[in-house]
């Protein structure tokens, strides 16, 4: 191989080598943007699954046309406070019996046990995970924020029907409600 | 052959001179044989960091109480160790063996991007400075695990969060860089006349290790940058208050984890796939179902994360899916393990040392893939997760598995590497003790497991006394038994009887057709069809 020769083929192998190294590198950005895209991805595809206990984040309208009336499904309800926020937070009634498509109107209690007025947001879950697709709220404190003053307390609605396709092998569902203190965050 | 070896030293003798000498050398090194030199170097020194942390946990799991360390030490030690084992010694460890080989073994004068070589090493160091400076902090070293589930690496963090997320992205760039130089070198650089399906099954692991790394590296760091944002800028990506969720988090992280576990192992599996045959005095048996076994881990391994992630509360159908699917792995898995055996079928054996480890190997990795195998199973699952069950079987994998393959792959190239045979009599201690140590160290780590003994905690229940001290004097066993290496590879480097090109009878390769130790510049110009051919 003469000088000549060995200088193109140097050459070309370079451009090889860049070529590649930018393919590469696309990849490399794809897959970063692909770990981000992961984010809306997995709530959409647990939207759509109704995986992972998730209801709906906003008011649904009530489109049931019958009342089942063979059935009986028992809605428990807990309720619990994230850490650092000194509420008092339970449900009025710990279970209810319904039949599916029949609406219900629940309360829950809470009082701002701190000397100042704090915002919080609670943030529901239902078990077991695959039922949540089933279980609609039509009206639901849950939507919006919850400003209390200090020492204030508030009776709290959930309004909220099952649906009749619930799997006939769900006879409970557990609603959980975890409370935050997004006071800074909202402030 | 030893025509081919003259022609070589004579040609290279114009670019000897080229070396800068003392630190220089080293700082400014682009030579493909000063790095993985000194991603060897480096590798093994974390090793041991990792290792001494490990010996205080033992020592303080010794027996029942609180002896040694505070609990939040303790966390701080297990995640470090963790993170410096994988991070710090197995990933750079596997760095460097495809620096030194891969151009020698496709007939390449350097890696593609030698420049880049030398970054993506130097950045690697004041990756773990950063992490390991923070044990001087008032906060404390990263104490949530190595796995950094949020929230206790965003709400509960120590303040350490963002040196841990720092160095994290250093050593994925550094890893990114490195798979990069890999892959270009690989495909662009090849000598002509070696086909993909002619290159050794070692380029080939590590030519398929380097795309994992390219896919899940970046998704890694995606991971820390919202863990950081998180932590100190008010986002909610896994924060149930803001609209966030915790879970994600995990589904995230094991989908850069679960590949990653195979970025450490497929290399290994690189190793030993050359020195089996080497020592059986056989050609490797079942090459191209090797070459698709490992491409079809590689796939496969894109969709096992959540069985990480059985007790989150997933549906049915989603466990049965991960469930069937990490069995999965063990059809190829089996393939490989099949053909090895089947390449010692009626072999001329010899046990050399790193036959030795590469037979330790293949029997301790399958026991450490048998244990996986169990916890892959849905309904144990739940008796196995967060146990001691998990640990020993983890253990079983990057211990007697990645890291016997790296011993392997050390002893059987040190003659290349240094130019002198390594002291064979020590050599054979440091297996024996190792053997020997580390069964006495994890095996009973399943039973710990299986009765309930829970991971990532300083203390236990009395019942467990008698196992855990064990294992702790395997541990420490274990741990001496390393320093018989670190022996062994600097009497290697300062003497010994002298390496003739081709120190293993049995051995093929172009690596073995240029003299002991191997000369500064080799493959200036391509070799040998003859010698490709005989491949």
């Amino acid at each position: 191989m003469n000088d000549t020769e060995q200088n193109q083929a140097e050459l070309n192998s370079r451009n090889n080598n860049s070529k590649t190294v930018k393919k590469l590198l696309l990849v490399v950005l794809a897959m970063f943007g692909f770990g981000f895209a992961l984010v809306p991805l997995y709530d959409v595809f647990c939207d759509i699954t109704g995986l992972n206990g998730k209801t709906n984040k906003t008011a649904v309208a009530y489109t049931a046309t019958t009342i089942d009336k063979s059935r009986t499904v028992t809605v428990q309800f807990i309720t619990r406070n994230a850490q650092g926020i000194p509420w008092i937070f339970e449900p009025i009634i710990n279970e209810i019996t319904v039949h599916p498509g029949e609406i219900k109107l629940v309360s829950f209690y809470a009082k701002n046990k701190a000397s100042y007025d704090m915002i919080a947001q609670a943030v529901p879950s239902v078990s077991p995970g695959l039922a949540a697709n089933y279980f609609h709220k039509i009206e639901c404190f849950c939507f919006t924020q919850q400003p209390l003053k200090a020492a204030e307390e508030v009776e709290m609605t959930l309004q909220f029907y099952v649906d009749v396709e619930l799997p006939e092998d769900i006879n409970t569902l557990t609603l959980s409600y975890t409370l935050y203190d997004i006071t800074e965050k909202s402030s | 052959m030893t025509t081919d070896v003259i022609e070589q030293d004579s040609h290279d003798e114009h670019h000897v001179e080229h070396k800068m000498t003392g630190i220089k050398r080293w700082l400014y090194t682009t030579n493909h044989k000063d790095i993985g030199t000194l991603y060897l170097w480096f590798s093994f020194i974390m090793f041991l960091t990792g290792g001494a942390m490990a010996m205080v946990i033992r020592a303080e799991l010794f027996q029942p109480g609180l002896q040694l360390v505070e609990p939040d030490f303790f966390n701080q030690l297990t995640t470090v160790h963790g993170l410096i084992m994988v991070f710090g010694a197995i990933m750079p460890a596997f760095t460097g063996f495809a620096n030194w080989m891969i151009p020698m073994m496709i007939g390449a004068p350097d890696m593609a991007l030698p420049r880049m070589n030398n970054w993506s090493f130097w950045i690697l160091p004041f990756a773990f400075i950063i992490l390991l400076s923070t044990f001087f902090m008032d906060s404390g070293a990263p104490n949530f695990g190595w796995t950094f589930y949020a929230p206790l690496s965003t709400t509960y963090s120590n303040g350490s969060t963002a040196f841990f997320v720092f160095a994290i992205h250093i050593m994925g760039i550094s890893s990114i860089m490195g798979a990069i130089n890999i892959v270009v070198t690989i495909m662009n650089l090849r000598a002509p006349g070696m086909t993909y399906m002619k290159m050794p099954l070692f380029v080939w692991t590590f030519f398929i290790t380097a795309y994992l790394l390219i896919a899940v590296m970046p998704v890694l760091a995606g991971l820390v940058t919202m863990l950081l944002t998180d932590t100190y800028f008010g986002t909610s990506f896994f924060n149930a208050a803001g609209g966030g969720d915790p879970v994600m988090f995990q589904h995230i992280f094991w989908f850069f984890g679960h590949p990653e576990v195979y970025i450490m192992i497929l290399p290994a599996f690189g190793i030993v796939s050359t020195t089996i045959p080497t020592f059986s005095r056989k050609r490797l048996f079942g090459y191209s179902s090797m070459v698709y076994a490992t491409s079809s881990i590689a796939l496969l391994s894109f969709i096992v994360w959540a069985h990480h992630m059985f007790t989150t509360g997933m549906p049915l159908f989603g466990e049965l899916f991960f469930m069937y699917c990490t069995m999965l792995i063990a059809v190829p898995t089996g393939v490989k393990v099949f053909n090895w055996v089947a390449t010692m079928w009626r072999g001329s054996l010899s046990f050399e040392t790193p036959m030795l480890f590469s037979i330790a190997f293949v029997i301790l990795f399958t026991i450490g893939g048998f244990s996986g195998l169990m916890l892959a199973m849905t309904p144990v699952d739940f008796q196995y997760h967060d146990t001691y069950f998990v640990v020993a079987h983890f253990h079983y994998v990057l211990v007697t598995g990645s890291l016997f393959s790296i011993y392997a792959g050390a002893y059987y190239w040190l003659p290349k590497w240094t130019g002198h045979m390594y002291n064979d009599t020590l050599s054979k201690w440091h297996f024996w003790c190792s053997l020997i140590s580390v069964n006495l160290l994890f095996f009973p780590m399943h039973f710990l497991g299986l009765a309930g003994m829970p991971r990532r905690i300083p203390d236990y229940a009395l019942q467990f006394a008698d196992f855990n001290k064990w294992v702790s004097i395997g541990g420490f066993a274990f741990g001496l038994s390393q320093l018989i290496f670190l022996v062994v590879v600097i009497k290697c480097i300062r003497g010994g009887e002298k390496a003739p090109a081709k120190p293993w009878e049995g051995a093929v390769g172009l690596e073995w057709t240029v003299a002991s130790p191997a000369p500064y510049h080799t493959f200036s110009t391509p070799p040998s069809q003859k010698d490709i051919d005989n491949i």
